[in-house]
């Protein structure tokens, strides 16, 4: 029996629209509905737009799927991208081996030079240094980055960069004084440049960088003027640079070498 | 049961073409109701499927997949009205006028066409509809669709309804008075 003091509710006209309803609840809401033409009435309009609304969109799922939302072809699609990734990564990693053995090759074609060893980390040292000596030893304005007289705070920052404790070596016996330095990018991270002066205006770099090697024997290069002696040290390149003669430039890199000597 | 998994199970767990590709029409159908273009409806279909395929081992293995696409699908449509809003539309001004007078023009027409009318609608309630009345989603399933609680989608259907009907009756522009 479904009498008038049956409360209805919102809910349940929703599920009597989405035609959710059964038994008892239904012969309530249709009791109801009879008694409230107005209710009815609206009930009525909106089964009316939800059976509207499925007719109308009834043709859209009836269509055949596009070839293009096949799940076969954006299956193909993606392997294909995917493929397209690897070949780009396998391309990636064929330029860095053809790249670092074109480095060995250039190395192997330069046979005029005074070689004391030859070793590839260490050219790529002293070349890198031989750069950034050309580079900043003409500078008037801004020869270094940070000045001396922020010592302390230059050797924290290039030591923090690099990695490696740099201090910086007491060349004074030499007649050079620090002038300050600059980061630098250098092979894989960072580079460090400390710049000294002696008297007459003349320039010395300490170039130092992360570099693959344990231990190597000094590397004299000559560009031009510029003189380097680089070597490797538990896994640091350093190279000196300098407007110098080689017999000028030895000593002064083995008492860098010395005073250099990673501690921990 | 020492057997395990049933053979048919474990080839559709491999195979998501077999269980995605049924529910491809319904998918095509929703993306064309909330977008009313064709073209832009299987473009959202496929960045969804991709999508799904993208994320198919990830997905929750109890989960319901029909909800779980829907879902996807209203987020990526959400998404790119957010991203259209945000730069603009992308609508010219010749292309407007025409719009507008279309619109004009074809406003008695549509006003007792129900598909019309649901354009009118903010998308949440436009989902609503289609969701429920007709994708015949369960309130349940609708609800975490719409990622809300089953008690607001019998409200919110509610007045989707209401309003649905009182575009129909009265079309947009009386619409518009009334809510202002």
């Amino acid at each position: 029996m479904t009498g008038e003091d049956v409360p209805i509710g919102e809910d349940e006209l929703q599920a009597f629209v989405d035609e959710r309803l059964d038994g008892p609840r239904r012969d309530a809401v249709e009791a109801h509905l009879a008694r409230h033409p107005e209710l009815r009435e609206r009930i009525a309009a909106e089964r009316r737009q939800r059976a509207s609304l499925r007719a109308q969109l009834q043709g859209k799922a009836a269509e055949p799927i596009p070839a293009r939302l096949r799940i076969a072809t954006l299956q193909a699609a993606r392997r294909a991208r995917l493929a397209r990734r690897m070949c780009l990564i396998a391309a990636a990693v064929a330029i860095f081996v053809v790249g670092g053995s074109a480095g060995w090759f250039a190395n192997g074609l330069r046979p005029a030079q005074p070689v004391l060893t030859a070793q590839a980390p260490t050219t790529a040292i002293a070349q890198g240094a031989a750069a950034a000596y050309r580079t900043f030893v003409v500078e008037v304005a801004h020869p270094v980055e940070v000045g001396v007289a922020q010592e302390t705070h230059l050797l924290q920052w290039l030591s923090k960069r690099l990695g490696h404790k740099l201090e910086a070596p007491d060349l004074a016996p030499f007649g050079y004084r620090l002038m300050g330095g600059r980061l630098l990018p250098g092979g894989r991270g960072a580079a460090a440049q400390l710049m000294y002066e002696d008297s007459a205006g003349k320039r010395l770099t300490l170039y130092v960088r992360a570099a693959d090697g344990t231990e190597t024997a000094f590397r004299f290069q000559q560009e031009g003027d510029a003189a380097t002696f680089a070597w490797i040290d538990q896994g640091f390149g350093f190279a000196v640079t300098a407007t110098a003669s080689r017999e000028e430039l030895l000593p002064i890199a083995e008492a860098v070498y010395k005073g250099l000597t990673p501690k921990g | 049961m020492p057997a395990g998994v049933p053979f048919p199970r474990l080839r559709a767990m491999a195979d998501p073409g077999a269980l995605l590709e049924p529910l491809i029409p319904a998918l095509r159908r929703y993306a064309y109701a909330l977008l009313h273009d064709h073209a832009a409806a299987d473009d959202l279909v496929q960045d969804t499927l991709e999508r799904a395929l993208s994320r198919w081992s990830s997905r929750r293995p109890g989960g319901e997949l029909r909800a779980w696409l829907f879902a996807i699908l209203r987020n990526l449509h959400i998404d790119a009205y957010r991203q259209a809003r945000r730069h603009g539309t992308e609508v010219e001004i010749d292309e407007v006028d025409h719009r507008e007078t279309a619109t004009r023009q074809e406003a008695a027409l549509e006003a007792r066409d129900a598909l019309a009318a649901l354009e009118q609608l903010p998308e949440e309630q436009k989902s609503l509809l289609l969701l429920i009345g007709v994708e015949d989603f369960s309130y349940e399933e609708a609800a975490r669709v719409l990622g809300v609680p089953i008690g607001t989608v019998m409200s919110r259907l509610s007045r989707a309804r209401q309003r649905l009907r009182s575009i129909v009756e009265h079309g947009p522009v009386a619409l518009l008075r009334r809510v202002k």
